[in-house]
């Protein structure tokens, strides 16, 4: 597999858009995958994995093939769902002061304005209701969690990917996986 | 957790979610969670949490995603897109090629006259066979001369290419490449030159590793 890619990746190097379709193909379904779950939105998902790809493909020149292709590929991914996550915080935030709410740190406005009520939250499909809490952690636990338990990816992949050293990657893995324990406990 | 729980099990319970825990840890927690409930009640949340997030089913991209990432992207270099067209019409390439040279060829034996010529550049002057780029002067672009010199005494910004002829030792600049061709066999080659060398470059080299 990786094999393939190195030679469809020199193709790409070359100029060659017929060999980046079928890399696109490749992992179309993967990388759109990351994105809806960090984001939570199929549209936005599409915007952004489509971003991606078109900046690998302009970048192209910058990978280097001693390294595996999906890491880097999923790193400018989820760099630009993290940019998408905290460019809309500042909504959020203009918001609850509008309200004029005293008092209350950003992060739990924040988290207030996400939660539904409970009841909506019991008329969810569990998966509905999964996504739904996944997409209210914090964005650099989200990205762990995603990678670990959705992509299934080896500790040290996710390492790379977030540019982040093990330990930190293991600890928002924990975090986050306590917040969701919590976050799901009536489920 | 309840204050009389140790420490360490939080600890214990993540490394045996992450895979990595020691044998003789493991037994540790095992043991304890069997005697601590609230403990063995967070043990069993975090599973089914897992359990959950791994149970979301997997989303596709659109069908047409791959269409409109594609329509997206930047303009393919027009080198490549001559190259692949090289790739899938050889045939087509073959005879194009063929045509050239055999016009070419009869265009030569037309003008085999040997006539003094040149590509015309404003600030040019000529000295009987010879093209002279005047002192204090530039000229702009390329120059082709057959069956003439060159003698720069200006600047020339622009490539030369002489034929039949050839750059007498001049005191000013050219900032271009110069060729000089002298047979006519030469200049056919040179001609066709140009459309030659992409199709030389796919008959060979280092685009021989075609997959598939
Ligand atoms: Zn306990």
């Amino acid at each position: 597999m990786d094999a393939l890619v190195n030679k469809r990746i020199k193709r790409v190097m070359k100029g060659d858009q017929d060999a980046f379709a079928e890399i696109v193909e490749l992992y179309q379904h993967q990388l759109f995958q990351i994105c809806y779950r960090m984001l939570g939105n199929r549209h936005e998902a599409e915007d952004i994995a489509q971003e991606a790809f078109t900046r690998a493909y302009v970048n192209i020149h910058t990978f280097d093939q001693n390294r595996k292709f999906s890491t880097w590929l999923y790193r400018i991914a989820t760099n630009l769902c993290i940019d998408r996550i905290r460019k809309k915080k500042p909504d959020y935030h203009l918001d609850a002061e509008v309200k004029g709410t005293e008092g209350l740190n950003m992060y739990s406005k924040i988290a207030n304005d996400e939660e539904l009520p409970e009841e909506e939250l019991m008329r969810m499909e569990v998966q509905e209701r999964v996504q739904y809490e996944i997409s209210r952690l914090p964005d650099k636990y989200r990205a762990a969690i995603v990678l670990k338990y959705i992509e299934e990816l080896p500790l040290a992949e996710i390492s790379e990917i977030l540019d982040l050293p093990l330990g930190t990657v293991k600890t928002r893995i924990h975090r986050g996986r306590e917040a969701l324990r919590k976050q799901l406990s009536n489920l | 957790m309840m204050n009389a729980c140790p420490e360490k099990v939080i600890r214990m319970m993540d490394d045996y979610l992450d895979g990595e825990i020691s044998p003789s840890e493991e037994k540790e927690l095992k043991d304890y969670l069997q005697s601590c409930s609230d403990c063995r009640k967070i043990y069993q949340e975090l599973t089914k949490t897992i359990a959950f997030v791994q149970s979301v089913s997997h989303v596709q991209a659109p069908p047409d995603f791959v269409q409109k990432t594609m329509a997206g992207l930047p303009k393919e270099s027009q080198r490549v897109g001559v190259k692949r067209f090289m790739r899938h019409h050889p045939l087509m390439i073959a005879a194009a090629l063929f045509v050239l040279l055999m016009s070419a060829a009869m265009m030569s034996s037309f003008s085999d006259d040997q006539q003094f010529s040149f590509t015309k550049q404003e600030n040019l002057v000529v000295e009987g066979q010879t093209v002279v780029v005047p002192e204090g002067q530039t000229v702009i672009g390329d120059l082709t001369i057959r069956n003439g010199d060159l003698r720069v005494d200006g600047e020339l910004e622009g490539d030369v290419t002489i034929v039949n002829g050839q750059y007498m030792a001049s005191s000013g600049v050219i900032n271009g490449e110069i060729e000089e061709i002298d047979q006519v066999f030469e200049w056919l080659w040179y001609t066709i030159k140009g459309t030659f060398q992409d199709a030389m470059s796919f008959f060979g080299g280092d685009d021989q590793s075609i997959e598939e």
